[in-house]
């Protein structure tokens, strides 16, 4: 039997691919090679009638989508995007992306219905502290769908992402309380310390705490 | 396939000789050295030789070398044993410390803060450097004890630290206090490169660990100088000279003190070296456009390398590099635990968004040339694929 060489210098991982990776292997496989992305010579020549852009830099998320949708069946027949962001974040997208273009049969109302955790389903799980980072997605694709409605006039189907005021004074909504959990709050407290929320408008706080118990057990969490 | 790890501020290997130095302490000398028979008497015996060893290292005593099981735990028991010590004989005692510490020492000052000390955190400035003049007026007679790294561990900045313990001088001078403040140094970065004799730093107390200087993880020491007193945070036997109680790991002391008697004894040559190639990348990646230096150009770790590479996100950079085999660190939110971006780069008053781009790669024993070349290769591909699906075109200019 041949000996097996020892490297006299460094270290080597006995090999590196039977290690489980940080995320799922879809994630792996959609961050590694993303679908759909508007790439840089492509951008002039694409056509599409929806455009839609979500997040900011200084949260280290952005997310930008177009869409070509067919004004007769308003099925979805192209996408393509663009992400700032993670590992997570960026295959999130690209997976949103196969996901609203499979088989050119999405309708726009199937596909503003598709929520965080159908792309998670698909993508394989992620990381509980990673879950924001998909939310992202289909916000950015619920933006365009938006957008489109607004270049075809058709004002009474625009659903703007507002949320609904909880702190009448401070302004924060249950979208600012869902975040702050899918960020780590663990209880009404820590919640706080990220949102404020009751400082401004005492009132709020029983309401503040039923939201809270209610997405601590939607993301399941321990209350 | 061999890797490039370019993590060497994260931790190292063990190198052969740590090895070699550990490999009777598993199952020949293990006696527990509180035992008064012969296997207790050997280890003891060992674990003696090896404080002295360091207390030679570092020209001190023997007895002013606490070991411990690493640097967060010497920070702890440096800045919560001294400050609960002394907390008494002050009405209202004040800690001083700077925005740019390793969390070990800003979480043990939050939890300071909890028991009634009033923590200044000071400033530095677009380098990374300390504030000496914000120093200077944060002095007051209630001032205990001033905590400021030797080194940082993410932007390489190092501090002008036989200054600051000129100005406390003159400030226990000026006030006729022979003791106070003390003055306390996290070295952990600096071992294999820098002077680290505590009196020519002038430091009352200096942590020091092995994970950095290719010794065992969870080792390192404390030096705490002969006059100065702490309150143990650990209780029980009352080893280490009750000051860290547990029965002491002996062979990751010998190990954690041979890593730092060579460490030290190359420290000119391989940071010689070190600054060398340091340089040589920093230029090359500097080419790449919208990329700029953090930290200092001059006072730096030889080892250091911390760039911002913009309108990319830190964390989908490492992965895409570690697809190509090389190991590198962001002060992106997304790899931190708490998903907030590196409050070091925050404080030498990056904006978020260009935080989430920085990239730190930190060079060592086994890093050559040519590996820095493939990462100059490979490098300005990775961030135009990234780039190219980046819906972001920060206008950021240093």
């Amino acid at each position: 039997m041949k000996k097996k060489k020892i490297k006299k210098e460094g270290f080597d991982i006995l090999s590196p691919f039977s290690l489980p990776w940080l995320y799922s292997e879809t994630v792996k496989d959609h961050f590694f090679h993303p679908r759909n992305f508007m790439k840089p010579d492509e951008e002039k020549r694409f056509k599409y009638n929806a455009v839609g852009m979500v997040g900011s830099p200084q949260c280290g998320d952005v997310m930008k989508f177009w869409l070509l949708i067919d004004p007769k069946t308003e099925k979805i027949k192209k996408a393509r995007w663009r992400t700032f962001g993670c590992g997570s974040a960026i295959a999130s997208t690209s997976m949103l992306s196969t996901m609203i273009t499979e088989k050119g049969e999405v309708t726009l109302k199937e596909a503003r219905k598709i929520t965080p955790f159908d792309i998670m389903k698909r993508l394989g799980g992620l990381p509980e502290r990673k879950i924001h980072c998909s939310v992202l997605g289909d916000k950015a694709l619920r933006e365009a769908i938006n957008n489109y409605y607004w270049r075809t006039g058709q004002y009474e189907k625009i659903q703007p992402e507002s949320g609904r005021i909880i702190d009448k004074v401070l302004k924060i909504t249950d979208l600012d309380i869902e975040k702050a959990i899918l960020e780590g709050a663990k209880n009404l407290e820590e919640v706080q310390e990220k949102t404020k929320v009751g400082l401004g408008d005492p009132d709020c706080l029983e309401e503040a705490e039923e939201l809270v118990k209610f997405y601590l057990e939607k993301y399941q969490k321990s209350v | 396939m061999k890797r490039i790890y370019l993590d060497y501020a994260a931790t190292t290997p063990m190198r052969k000789e740590v090895i070699e130095a550990m490999k009777p302490f598993g199952d020949k000398i293990f006696g527990n050295p509180s035992a008064i028979y012969f296997e207790g008497r050997l280890a003891k015996n060992f674990l003696e030789k090896a404080r002295e060893k360091a207390a030679k290292i570092l020209n001190s005593r023997p007895d002013e070398i606490i070991f411990t099981n690493g640097g967060t735990e010497s920070i702890n028991l440096a800045i919560l044993g001294l400050a609960r010590f002394y907390k008494n004989f002050f009405k209202k005692p004040r800690l001083i410390t700077s925005k740019i510490e390793h969390p070990a020492v800003l979480e043990a000052m939050k939890q300071l803060e909890k028991e009634n000390f009033e923590v200044i955190y000071l400033n530095v400035d677009k380098f990374g450097v300390v504030k000496l003049e914000e120093l200077k007026k944060s002095l007051n007679p209630q001032t205990i004890l001033i905590s400021i790294m030797y080194a940082n561990n993410e932007i390489g900045t190092i501090q002008p630290i036989k200054k600051i313990s000129e100005i406390i001088k003159n400030f226990r001078q000026k006030k006729l206090k022979i003791n106070f403040p003390f003055f306390h140094t996290d070295a952990c970065q600096t071992a294999g490169f820098l002077e680290i004799r505590p009196e020519k730093l002038g430091v009352d107390l200096m942590s020091l660990n092995g994970s950095k200087i290719y010794g065992p993880k969870a080792s390192g020491l404390l030096y705490l100088r002969n006059g100065v007193k702490i309150e143990p945070i650990i209780f029980g036997g009352g080893q280490e000279n009750n000051l860290r109680s547990g029965t002491e790991n002996v062979a990751s002391w010998i190990g954690f003190s041979k890593a730092l008697e060579l460490a030290q004894k190359e420290k000119g040559k391989e940071a010689k070296r070190l600054t060398k190639l340091r340089d040589y990348l920093i230029k090359n990646i500097l080419k790449i456009p919208k990329t700029f230096l953090n930290g200092h150009p001059k006072k730096r770790l030889p080892n250091n390398v911390n760039v911002t590479i913009l309108d990319i996100e830190g964390e989908a950079l490492v992965l895409q590099l570690d697809r190509y085999r090389v190991s590198a660190s962001t002060g992106s939110a997304c790899q931190s635990k708490i998903l907030e971006p590196s409050h070091v780069l925050q404080a030498i008053g990056l904006p978020r968004e260009v935080i989430h781009g920085s990239l730190r790669l930190t060079l060592g024993k086994y890093t050559r040339k040519k590996d820095l070349d493939y990462l100059i290769k490979i490098l300005p591909k990775v961030v135009e694929n990234l780039r190219q699906i980046s819906p972001v075109s920060l206008k950021f200019k240093k």
